[in-house]
């Protein structure tokens, strides 16, 4: 490993450390009894395999949107529509799963759907950039609340079961992904979500296409000059990435975790999808273990809330901290330069010598 | 004058954050009154010496003695207050405000909180006459012509009271005049007891007006020189380190029928809707190189743009190999084998984040050798990056390391080795190299050469005349978007003459027969 | 429905709704003048607007606490500032990140001091005044239009006017401008970039945080979780169509203004249902952005030549 990539992981473990640390610290200042918080914090996932398995289901909408946004952000799209592509995502798949009730096809169904509107969803601030060169960023905000009201819309006026108070019919039984552990709520999604995050490994650094989409990434000017249709690569990794976040959504809706379409809010998976992107360095492969990583606090927060003062939101505190400290270049940067100053130092003696 | 020292920088050492030193061991002395030359390749330091003086970069090493005390520069704004200023390259202008604005930009005369806008015109206006500067400082920036803009730049430096100025390659960007113009207010600051540091590669124009000179190579200084003692080939020895050698063993030209590359009446404006390519044509034939040279930015960028694809807004018409371009994609004239060295090494040259295998492939991972329908074979392309890397004698760890982290002549190498491992019938080669070491540059230009030879078309812009003496087979001079001057018979053409050409002075009219049949 | 829009009530209304729209889209503007696209406003404005309630109750005082939630909207332009300009953080990902530990923090710490997670209504607060000024509220229309504002509203209009002043008569807002335009010139002159931009962006700060006081302190006296409501996002939006200039800001944060108060009317006529009416001032930016650009895009292409 060369010690610009040794200096990468070294950086993000302490960055991580640094974060966990000041979390902790605000623990001590709002919460009467911190340390049984932290403990709850740090442990409690581990205390039941129900807990355990808790972790393993909160990564699934994680490593979906966190691969999407990967892809999306490779190519250098600020895109941040892949909030609102689970959200319409889950929407879609309501709508189907409520209506289907063929075994097997009802949840293909719900998840293909939900994966296509997904797509269509964040190729709009795409397609925008693409006619209108208006910044994907500022688009791909709006819509997130155009598909956020648009759900409240739907689940108002169209799906929402009149017996129930903002929630729409029951999900049809065929449609729901089967529990995978006895005990937890570990589903077949899960599975689904590891295979699109290699799937997206490989989309990124094994095909022509992707080879585009990240030479396009790095260096828009050097992919257009080398001949690469910038504006194709840009609606392509657009419509995957979304098409990923939107099947996110779909997946989340048909888990055992819910019975009904619920989502009254923006859910907040789009923001963690640039913790997870951020820790994953922008590789797919990586994703899986950031979102471990982000789902394993969640337990331990939500836990922490229910046997302590401590509220679950600190744990966005922790994400905000986490992306400042690994994007801060210049974060541990004197120790970075030592290390290189070194090496070429000593290969500057190395030439003398010979 | 007399002899009193005003600066001495010793055994500066400079390391950037990539790994490269810049600077290994570097002294210079300034004496008061002096115009003092800066002499070296691209590459060899100067900039990054210059950078540590106006306080822009630390130095991981050395000290800097400012009339005989020793002072550590923080910031340009330090340097600036210790009586140093510097005229960058790239000019430090802001576009959209005046003259006026510019000089006082950052010491601006205030009446209460505001701007004393009248105080600053008459302060702008006082200093300009002062030193003979002819200029209306209520023009705005954009406005106004690059010669004035130097001078604008000079004078910013003035009225913050600079003693010593720096001078980044001055007359690069500027016409003989105004370079005539230029060294008559240099040796007016000089009587009036300014030091002039003058970064230059040109000799003659460091025999005309400089006293001393500090020669500097990859990185140490080689000495410094009275200029009345030394001679110019002296002084190339210790630029270079040896003779330079110009002559290649330049083969008969082979010229085929085969015109790779028809150009007629091709006329171009830049975004701003600026003419800079003016009803050009002419023809490039298999077997031969055509050289363009020219000051800089008298259209040579858009025509290379133009003729690969990437600029798509132009009248005329180009041919290659007899196929129109006019609706062809810049991957479909790629296809048409067309090899491109582009100007701007790292922002269209290469991807400086990606490994040097990822760099390698660009222009020809949809051939089948490479790639199938969807994916990459990385068997294949890892082996022809290893041949490439080993043929090109690229120096670096290993294909996976980062473009960016290599040198310049080696980024280079990286983007010639792309180009020309496709077989191309037609090379567009912009400035193949420029600021890249001696040796590298020598095995592009062989390279070219060979090209040449085996029946393959040339189009080299160059703005490093012996490069396009050496290399030619044909000669133009662009001028303003159009060819001012163009010789056949490149052996008996004088670089006085040519340059007569570049500044527009002299101007030839009847092209067909010569560029075109 | 006409006659709504048509009554100095509706221009009333504008101006009330473009309120914290028009402190942000300042906010913007002086950070994109100094070359910094400030996304971190949501978060400011967010928590601007808990700070607001927290502090008027503390200091039993709207104008107190207004001073300190612009102090601390000051602070996190400072912080931001440092990750961008010491620590070489994105300036995106910084905002990003300011803004996730804004919708976390603010529920954390009004469950501390209210022990509520949804609304702060058990913290007593106070509100900033209307102002009604004598002799302007006499003139037909505009003084009706004008009269009975609250104080934020005219500290915003005046904030407009002397952001002006500051931006184009002053040398600060001189290195400020040459900065944003060109870094390396306005270094080369001896102007620390990096403090300019700390001011530049301390100072979009302040005025957000005003724009988040007037969220809860403003339209009312208690803080909702996630109240910004994308505010803070339109305001990049409005400034970029503005030019990022004050007054073309002004201008266009008054249509974001109007297309609020349209949306409020249409709330009460009920012509549309209320999920789609809440989508007006979020479809008004998205096409807004969307024209704006495609005319600089078609303006620069007839420069060109095409």
């Amino acid at each position: 490993m060369s010690s610009a990539k040794k200096f990468e992981v070294i950086r993000t473990v302490f960055a991580v450390l640094v974060a966990l640390a000041i979390s902790f610290v605000i623990i001590f200042f709002v919460s009467e009894q911190p340390v049984e918080a932290i403990k709850q914090l740090l442990t409690g996932p581990l205390s039941s395999k129900r807990n355990f398995g808790n972790v393993l289901e909160s990564m699934v909408p994680l490593i979906f949107t966190g691969t999407g946004v990967c892809i999306m952000f490779s190519a250098n799209q600020i895109n941040l529509a892949s909030e609102g592509a689970f959200h319409v995502g889950g929407l879609i798949a309501t709508c189907v799963a409520i209506n289907m009730t063929t075994r097997f096809m009802s949840p293909i169904c719900a998840m293909v759907c939900a994966g296509i509107v997904g797509a269509i969803f964040t190729a709009i601030p795409a397609i925008m950039k693409i006619t209108t060169s208006a910044p994907e960023l500022v688009s791909s905000l709006m819509i997130n609340y155009l598909a956020l009201y648009f759900g409240n819309y739907m689940l108002n006026n169209v799906i929402g079961d009149p017996k129930a108070s903002a929630a729409s019919y029951v999900l049809s039984d065929a449609s729901k992904l089967p529990v995978l552990i006895d005990g937890t709520r570990v589903h077949l999604g899960f599975v689904i979500a590891i295979l699109v995050a290699v799937l997206g490994y490989i989309f990124l650094y094994r095909t022509k296409i992707g080879y585009e989409l990240r030479l396009t990434g790095e260096n828009g000017e050097f992919a257009k000059y080398s001949g690469i249709n910038i504006v194709k690569v840009i609606l392509v990794s657009q419509l995957v990435g979304g098409f990923i976040a939107g099947l996110g959504g779909g997946v989340e809706m048909l888990s055992p975790i819910y019975q009904r379409f619920t989502w009254t809010a923006l859910l907040g998976y789009g923001w963690d999808a640039i913790v997870i992107c951020t820790l994953a360095k922008n590789n797919p492969l990586y994703t899986p273990f950031a979102a471990f990583f982000l789902a394993y606090l969640r337990t331990g927060a939500s836990i922490m809330s229910r046997r302590t003062d401590v509220t679950l939101e600190i744990v966005q505190i922790t994400q905000g901290i986490i992306i400042m400290l690994v994007v801060a270049e210049q974060f541990l940067s004197r120790y970075k330069h030592k290390m290189i100053a070194k090496e070429a130092k000593a290969a500057l003696k190395e030439e003398e010598v010979a | 004058m007399d002899n009193q020292i005003v600066l001495q920088m010793n055994h500066i050492m400079k390391i950037y954050g990539n790994g490269v030193v810049a600077n290994e061991d570097v002294s210079l002395e300034l004496r008061k009154g002096e115009i003092h030359a800066l002499l070296g390749e691209n590459g060899a330091g100067k900039s990054t010496l210059m950078k540590v003086l106006f306080g822009i970069e630390s130095p991981d090493q050395g000290e800097i003695l400012l009339n005989g005390k020793k002072t550590v520069i923080k910031s340009p704004q330090d340097a600036i207050s210790k009586g140093i200023g510097m005229v960058h390259q790239h000019f430090m202008l802001v576009p959209s405000l005046t003259v006026a604005e510019n000089i006082i930009l950052g010491v601006a005369p205030k009446k209460g909180l505001f701007i004393d806008m009248d105080k600053a015109l008459e302060a702008a206006e006082n200093i300009a006459k002062e030193y003979n500067f002819d200029i209306d400082v209520r023009q705005k920036v954009e406005e106004i012509p690059v010669g004035i803009k130097q001078k604008v730049e000079i004078l910013k430096a003035l009225y913050r009271g600079a003693e010593i100025l720096i001078l980044d390659e001055p007359t690069a960007v500027l016409t003989p005049q105004e370079t005539e113009e230029l060294f008559a207010q240099l040796i007016k600051l000089r009587e009036k007891g300014h030091t002039i540091i003058f970064i230059s590669h040109k000799l003659d124009e460091i025999k005309q007006i400089c006293n001393r000179a500090t020669i500097m190579r990859n990185g140490r200084s080689m000495g410094t020189y009275e200029v009345a003692d030394i001679s110019t080939q002296e002084m190339s020895r210790l630029m270079v380190g040896r003779e330079i050698s110009l002559t290649f063993d330049k083969k008969e030209q082979k010229l085929t029928d085969n015109v790779f590359l028809k150009v007629r009446n091709l006329t171009v404006h830049n975004s701003q809707g600026v003419l800079k390519v003016d009803n050009l044509s002419f023809d490039l034939k298999g077997g031969e190189i055509l050289g363009i040279a020219g000051v800089e930015g008298n259209g040579q960028t858009e025509l290379v743009d133009t003729l690969t694809g990437l600029n798509k807004r132009y009248k005329g018409e180009i041919q290659i190999k007899g196929q129109d371009i006019a609706n062809s994609s810049i991957a479909d004239i790629r296809d048409m084998k067309l090899a491109n060295i582009p100007e701007d090494r790292m922002s269209s040259g290469c991807a400086g984040t990606l490994s040097i295998q990822e760099n390698l492939f660009s222009n020809q991972y949809r051939d089948s050798k490479y790639s199938g329908r969807f994916f990459m074979k990385r068997k294949a392309i890892e082996n022809r990056s290893d041949e490439l890397i080993k043929e090109y004698m690229i120096k670096c760890k290993n294909r996976k390391q980062n473009v960016g982290m290599l040198s310049g002549g080696n980024i280079q190498k990286v983007i010639v080795a792309r180009e020309f491992s496709t077989g191309p019938d037609l090379i567009i080669a912009n400035q193949p190299t420029r600021g890249i070491d001696v040796g590298a540059a020598a095995f592009i230009r062989k390279r070219l050469l060979e090209f040449r030879d085996a029946g393959c078309a040339v189009l080299l812009i160059s703005a490093d005349l012996t490069e396009i003496f050496s290399l030619s087979d044909r000669l133009a001079v662009m001028y303003k978007g159009k060819f001012a001057g163009f010789f056949t018979d490149v052996e008996k053409v004088t670089e006085d003459e040519l340059g007569q050409h570049m500044l527009g002075i002299k101007q030839d009219d009847v092209l067909e027969g010569v560029m075109y049949e | 429905m006409w006659s709504a829009i048509l009554s100095p009530d509706f221009f009333s209304a504008i101006l009330r709704s473009a309120t914290p729209i028009l402190f942000a889209t300042l906010a913007a503007g002086i950070a994109a003048k100094s070359g910094i696209t400030n996304m971190a406003l949501e978060g400011i404005l967010l928590f601007s607007a808990l700070f607001g309630v927290i502090f008027s109750s503390l200091t039993q005082s709207a104008w107190l606490g207004l001073i300190i939630t612009v102090v601390i909207g000051g602070l996190i332009g400072l912080v931001l500032a440092f990750f961008i300009l010491n620590l070489k953080t994105d300036e995106i990902l910084a905002a990003i990140a300011i803004n996730l530990a804004a919708t976390g923090g603010t529920v954390l710490i009004m469950l501390y001091f209210s022990g509520d997670r949804g609304v702060s209504s058990s913290i007593r607060s106070f509100a900033t005044p209307t102002v009604t000024i004598p002799l302007i509220d006499k003139i037909p229309f505009i003084g009706e239009v004008l009269s009975g504002q609250n104080a934020l509203t005219w500290l915003a209009l005046l904030a407009v006017i002397v952001m002006h002043l500051f931006l184009y008569k002053t040398p600060m807002g001189l290195s400020i401008r040459a900065v944003g335009e060109n870094k390396n010139a306005a270094e080369s002159v001896g102007i620390s970039s990096r403090k300019v931009q700390y001011i530049a962006l301390i100072i979009s700060g302040a005025l957000a945080a005003m724009g988040g006081f007037f969220l809860s302190g403003g339209y009312m006296n208690m803080f909702t979780k996630d109240m910004a409501g994308g505010r803070g996002y339109i305001a990049l939006a409005a400034s970029s169509m503005g030019g990022n200039t004050p007054v073309g800001g002004f201008l266009v944060s008054l249509l974001f203004g109007a297309a609020q108060a349209l949306a409020n009317i249409m709330q009460l006529t009920s012509v549309m249902p209320y999920e789609i009416i809440l989508m007006v001032p979020y479809l008004t930016t998205l096409v807004g952005l969307g024209i704006y650009y495609y005319s600089q895009k078609r303006k620069k292409e007839r420069l060109s030549g095409k």
